[in-house]
């Protein structure tokens, strides 16, 4: 395993309301290398999410310490992209201009960013849709848009925030081949957070489960399938005994987060 | 009919138009058949006949021209200092709380209470009119902005802060630009609340204006002249509203799609 490029030691998130106080997160460390593709799951309140926001900078950690190539994370910065579950797209401007949105803020002269933009908008199968607003795509065009965004500013880590959870299954597929397709290229360092087992052993290299509220790291495992990885690695063997695992440790933790069984 | 089910342009423009084809039908069914007493509502005919005379003779262009000028001076000045006080105040809740409380104490007091005082401040002439306009719009304005630019969706903003930009860049290239059209739209709301603010420091204190003739016209028990007043003042009403829209869609046209 190579250098960690994110260090994330002791943190936990406890979010004060006026009805007290709730845990979101227990005390938890995580090291990510480079080039890894981490799946974070866990069921739904679990913290994941919370956990992916406090790295982005975009929530304080209540405890812990989180640091990106050795520097302390303080706040939301261009080196951590994020691409988030809702259509985040910035409606009053075109796809293209999208994608420029960080280059732009970056101050790169206007013909460098387009030519930036549209290599990404290529790679994400957009190059004919430049000059759409948002609301003229589909959801999977949005988030493809997004990914072309986060990507064109070339962050050190890409973070995924259930990207694919408000699609439909069949281009949620789809968006997953394309992403696994793009890591294989570029071999970003990326975390990403999802409920959905099939697709946290599909694009992981290792997959990080997640307990019930309040949150903490239940099991890391190795991903044990080789790259490239095509669809049909679903019905192999070894994905279908991980899968077998991961269903066992989330269904206790979704059992506990009902209430059905004692915490 | 079936509910929320939409009706086609043509019939929308029929329809629309049938309705004021109605209500002048009905007017001069009640004036002409002598139903109504000329003193108290006179019939659509002397009514447009007299507005010809006040238009051609006794130069209403000038008073339609001067109350014009009043409102859109009154709401330009307005809205110049309401937009970037309720961006302020949208963007940054500390300048919101300080001025919130004032501003929505201030938006309650009549602006037509004011015209006794500002007679006395500012005298009958043009800054007493604006002054009215000014103090019936500015307050409003500042806090619809406010609410606007504060109901930005977060989750645009966060992606703006992943995607590297600065607290300045936030205000400028993701708060301005998506709260830009319901701007224009509270604009253009108030607009036509400035309006009735104009006539009536008119009614009370003026030497031109729609409302002057109208107070003119009612020593002399013309209820022709001041019916055709109202009407111009409806009518221009109508058509700045109907080139503000055309203005908004043609600034934002993004904002109209997926509606």
């Amino acid at each position: 395993m190579s250098q960690p490029i994110l260090e994330i030691s002791q943190v936990s998130k406890t979010f004060v309301s006026r009805g007290g106080t709730t845990a979101a997160l227990q005390s938890t460390d995580l090291s990510v290398a480079e080039n890894d593709f981490i799946t974070i799951l866990g069921p739904s309140g679990c913290g994941k999410s919370t956990l992916l926001r406090m790295v982005a900078g975009l929530d304080a950690p209540t405890t812990g310490r989180i640091a990106l190539d050795g520097q302390p994370v303080t706040g939301p910065g261009a080196d951590r992209g994020m691409v988030f579950q809702s259509y985040t797209l910035f409606p009053w401007l075109t796809v293209l201009q999208n994608v420029c949105f960080g280059l732009r803020e970056k101050g790169l002269p206007l013909a460098e960013q387009q030519s930036i933009a549209r290599a990404f908008l290529a790679k994400v199968g957009l190059k004919d849709f430049e000059n759409h607003f948002p609301r003229q795509l589909s959801g999977g065009m949005q988030q493809r848009t997004a990914l072309a965004r986060a990507l064109a500013n070339n962050p050190r880590i890409l973070l995924m925030d259930e990207p694919f959870g408000a699609l439909d299954h069949q281009t949620r597929e789809l968006m997953q081949e394309l992403l696994q397709g793009i890591w294989e290229a570029e071999r970003k360092t990326v975390l990403f957070v999802t409920h959905d087992i099939d697709e946290a052993i599909f694009m992981g290299s290792r997959v990080v489960v997640m307990s019930a509220r309040p949150g903490r790291i239940k099991c890391d495992l190795a991903v044990p399938i080789a790259h490239p990885r095509h669809y049909s690695v679903k019905t192999t063997p070894a994905f279908a005994e991980l899968k077998a695992r991961l269903t066992e440790e989330i269904r206790i933790e979704v059992q506990r987060a009902a209430g059905l069984l004692p915490g | 009919m079936k509910p929320l089910q939409p009706v086609s342009p043509s019939a929308r423009i029929a329809l629309g138009v049938t309705f004021f084809v109605l209500f002048f039908a009905v007017w001069a069914a009640v004036t002409l058949s002598g139903y109504v007493s000329k003193t108290f509502l006179a019939d659509p005919l002397t009514m447009l006949h007299s507005g010809y005379q006040l238009l051609v003779k006794q130069g209403f262009l000038v008073d339609i021209g001067m109350t014009v000028w009043r409102v859109l001076g009154g709401f330009i000045i307005a809205a110049a200092l309401a937009v970037p006080l309720g961006m302020a105040m949208g963007a940054y809740k500390p300048v919101e709380a300080f001025f919130e409380p004032f501003v929505s104490f201030a938006r309650y007091l009549p602006a037509s209470a004011f015209i006794p005082l500002l007679i006395l401040w500012a005298g009958i002439g043009e800054a007493q009119k604006l002054s009215v306009i000014f103090i019936g719009s500015f307050f409003q304005l500042v806090l619809m902005i406010a609410v606007t630019v504060g109901n930005t969706r977060r989750d645009l903003v966060e992606a703006a802060y992943t995607l590297g930009a600065g607290d300045g860049g936030i205000v400028t290239r993701v708060l301005l630009p998506s709260s830009a059209p319901e701007i224009a739209e509270t604009l253009r709301m108030v607009l036509g609340w400035a309006w009735t603010y104009v006539i009536v420091a008119e009614l009370i204190g003026a030497s031109s204006g729609i409302g002057h003739m109208i107070t003119d016209s009612q020593a002399l028990l013309a209820t022709d002249q001041i019916i055709f007043g109202i009407l111009v003042i409806g009518l221009i009403g109508l058509v700045s509203d109907f080139l503000f829209k055309a203005l908004n869609r043609a600034l934002f046209p993004w904002a109209q799609l997926g509606r």
